[in-house]
């Protein structure tokens, strides 16, 4: 039988939203999580003792950033990852094959492997399947990546389904390459596009491996909001109960919302901090751009029902004069969208726990909607997912339900 | 505002405390006046100030200049200042109007009418009711006069205009000061001891909190500043408070000491930070023993050095900082490498930890009155490891 370093424990349910608990080798997590991304060993100017203050449980680091500095000979030499960047709970790395692919020019995929041209000397280097897990063995996450083909959901025809294949053969290579199943867990990643057969094909092809988690993968890369929350339904709901999910690369706090409302447990997003450094804050209405002019006499705090350390203390017009000239602005800046998103992820555990799962959803969809005006594919989304938000989507709607 | 000088040694040297309304406790001098942007340290975020050492670490130095742009006077008034604005009640603020690294006096654009500074929002010309009306929006707890300041090479004549206008300045900015808050008195002149002298008698004849000793670190030597700083310090009341920038160097900070100065700007520290550096040097200055530290001068060590690259010691063993009590010198080296600011926050921290650490030393040493054996141990300590260094690179 395969190892497995980790237990998913589903705690309580509204039809197919769940809150579990997710025990890593690291730390003992609440789904759905929110998971920053912590690029190069570290988070925009964030102490591991801020992050663990403000309740994050999972870390992503980048294996090929990491594999380039400081290496990942150098990472397992000093002890891993964990103990590198001083974190103690959980962490992630992914194979390393979508940063190659969408980061570097002339990088091909074959059967072998991805291979691309060193950054460093400019030479041809491969990325195989064992390479890529032989890798993240070395860093030690908790969770480790499949390496996967990866195609950018616009593309259509022959290309997909060859990738969606070669996603399922190389899962074998992976597993075979995997040292150390009792201490990492290695989820394996459904391709397969837009269509439904393909997807269907790949997830099966991994579940029958019995692997520790599933990620559902190739969104989030310019497809329709009508396609990707189908792809989220379709597979959440033929990947197996007992098994945490993770939809990569996702998202804004909309997108979390809606895919835990159809069933999915993990997310990842470089956008809180990205957006942080151009100066926009996350907030239940959607987002406050410090920049604007409006901000300089704006004595609130940026969200008045944040109770973060920034919201706290400052007003919007001091985050206004700090924000794109100076360190501190998108230090403080990040720290409130993790803290947002981290919080999202616990009044979503909290409130699928206590029975109160669609009240949060409307109450959700209200702030950010005021007006009425839910997106159709939301509407949608939550048609399939048993939550009724029609109470949210009517222009005269009176406050109770 | 109050302070009390404690104790002497050697002389001039002394040890004080400085109290001051918002501070939890009495802030012992000689002190660090610690660099910010903004009125927040550069890198350290405010949830982890915490981990310094309080009171010492709770002087902050504001550029004023800091607030041309971006937000207005009444916005800052209706906010209730520094201390509400910054989410620091406990902290002191001490509003200077350069910081020493992008606001810096531009002494050819200077005139009769005001002072001039280039700024990150370009050149600006700052008027004593202008700077006035700013100070009394930021409400901090001790505030400096507008000087002209000039560096060393100026001819003669504009140094005394430059002290001319500095007590003239003075004059209108107590005759402006709304709040009647603490005014330090500034004073310059250069590198002449005559026109130092003139200000600081002119200052000292004017009812002042305390002074502040502007026009270092513009030009002169080592060997010349000791009869500037005496020149004023004697001149001085003994009562009152002696700030002064453009010493950075635990050196520096002790000439400074020796001729009586009480607070000290910490823009060394900054430019340490930036550059990738941390402090390593005993702050007791013991213990000077030749290493084989690569990357190190004996006072401190660069990090991006590819010999840290697998070290998995902190900066300085036993020090108690949040940086070397979680992280490795392996670590920060990575993250110098990567560009992440991470690396700035962990040097900052050490740093102004060390250095404390450093100012803390200097005050037992006045208490105990040993301060110029302290003194002449680690200055020789620093020129045997010079000496060592300069045989070793001759060999
Ligand atoms: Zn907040
Ligand atoms: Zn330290």
């Amino acid at each position: 039988l395969f190892g497995m370093a980790l237990r998913f424990e589903v705690l309580g349910r509204f039809n197919r939203a769940r809150a579990a608990r997710l025990t890593l080798p690291h730390f003992v997590c609440q789904t759905p999580l929110f998971m920053p991304v912590g690029t190069q060993g570290t988070i925009k100017g964030l102490t591991t003792e801020q992050l663990e203050e403000i309740g994050c449980q999972i870390i992503l680091g980048n294996t090929y950033h990491l594999a380039l500095r400081p290496t990942s000979e150098l990472i397992d030499d000093l002890g891993g990852l964990h103990k590198f960047m001083n974190w103690p709970r959980a962490l992630l790395t992914d194979s390393g094959g979508f940063q190659m692919v969408s980061l570097l020019h002339l990088a091909d995929i074959t059967e072998e492997g991805v291979t691309f041209q060193s950054p460093v000397d400019g030479k041809p280097m491969l990325l195989t399947p064992e390479e890529s897990i032989q890798i993240q063995n070395r860093i030690g996450a908790d969770i480790i990546m499949a390496l996967d083909d990866v195609v950018k959901t616009t593309i259509t025809g022959p290309r997909i389904e060859e990738a969606t294949y070669r996603t399922i053969r190389w899962i074998d290579r992976c597993i075979e390459a995997h040292k150390r199943p009792n201490e990492q867990n290695l989820f394996g990643i459904v391709q397969g596009g837009l269509d439904p057969v393909l997807r269907d094909i790949c997830v099966r092809g991994l579940v029958d491996r019995n692997l520790p988690g599933y990620a559902i993968g190739g969104l989030a890369g310019g497809e329709s909001k009508d396609s990707f929350w189908r792809v989220v339904a379709q597979c959440t709901a033929s990947l197996p109960e007992e098994k945490p999910r993770y939809v990569m690369g996702v998202g804004y706090p909309l997108d979390i919302v809606v895919c835990s409302a159809l069933g999915a447990d993990m997310y990842d997003c470089v956008y809180p901090t990205r957006t942080a450094r151009f100066g926009t804050a996350l907030v239940p209405e959607g987002v406050l751009k410090l920049k604007h002019k409006a901000m300089a006499d704006d004595t609130r705090p940026i969200d008045p029902t944040c109770d973060c350390m920034v919201c706290k203390n400052y007003t919007r017009a001091y985050i206004h004069c700090l924000v794109t000239k100076d360190a501190m602005g998108s230090q403080l800046l990040s720290y409130h969208n993790l803290y947002y998103m981290l919080k999202l992820s616990r009044n979503l555990h909290s409130s699928i726990i206590k029975g109160r799962f669609p009240e949060f959803v409307r109450e959700f969809l209200q702030t950010m909607f005021p007006k009425g005006d839910v997106p159709e594919w939301v509407c949608n989304a939550m048609e399939v997912a048993g939550i009724d938000i029609s109470s949210c989507c009517t222009p005269f709607s009176s406050p109770q339900d | 505002m109050k302070f009390a000088v404690k104790a002497w040694s050697s002389g001039k040297a002394r040890a004080g405390v400085l109290q001051l309304g918002s501070c939890p406790g009495p802030i012992e001098t000689p002190s660090l006046l610690l660099s910010t942007r903004k009125g927040l340290p550069h890198f350290i975020p405010p949830d982890l100030l915490y981990s310094l050492p309080s009171p010492d670490s709770h002087l902050f130095h504001v550029s004023s200049l800091h607030f041309l742009e971006g937000l207005s006077r009444q916005t800052i008034s209706k906010i209730g200042g520094l201390h509400q604005m910054l989410g620091l009640p406990e902290h002191g603020f001490v509003c200077i109007p350069r910081d020493s690294i992008q606001c810096l006096p531009e002494c050819n654009s200077s005139n009769k009418f005001g002072a001039s500074f280039e700024t990150p929002c370009g050149r600006r010309l700052i008027k004593p009711v202008e700077y006035v009306e700013l100070i009394s929006s930021l409400r901090p707890d001790i505030w400096t006069t507008l000087a002209d300041e000039v560096p060393t090479w100026v001819s003669e004549k504009r140094n005394k205009t430059s002290v001319d206008r500095t007590i003239r300045w003075l004059d209108e900015c107590i005759a402006l000061n709304p709040a009647g808050g603490p005014v330090f008195g500034s004073i310059v002149g250069g590198c002449s001891v005559k026109e130092r002298e003139r200000c600081a008698q002119e200052a000292a004849r004017r009812n002042l909190s305390g002074y502040w000793i502007g026009g270092f670190g513009l030009g002169e030597s080592m060997d010349e500043r000791p009869a500037l700083l005496n020149a004023v310090t004697d001149i001085l009341e003994e009562e009152k408070p002696r700030l002064i920038t453009g010493l950075g160097l635990p050196e520096e900070i002790l000439q400074g000491v020796a001729a009586g100065i009480d607070v000290f700007d910490s823009t060394y520290l900054c430019h340490l930070t930036l550059g990738g550096f941390a402090l390593t040097f005993p702050p007791d200055g013991v213990e000077m023993n030749a290493s084989d530290n690569i990357g190190s001068d004996q006072t401190k060590i660069n990090l991006r050095a590819t010999v840290y690259r697998k070290d998995m010691t902190p900066i300085v063993e036993n020090c108690n900082c949040y940086t070397c009590k979680n992280h490795t010198k392996a670590y920060i080296n990575h993250l110098l490498n990567v560009h992440e600011m991470l690396a700035q926050t962990l040097l900052e921290i050490h740093n102004t930890h060390h250095y404390i650490g450093f100012f803390r030393s200097v005050r037992e040493a006045i208490k105990s009155g040993n301060f110029e054996q302290f003194r002449q141990k680690f200055v020789e300590g620093r020129c045997y490891h010079v000496a060592a260094e300069a045989a070793a690179a001759c060999t």
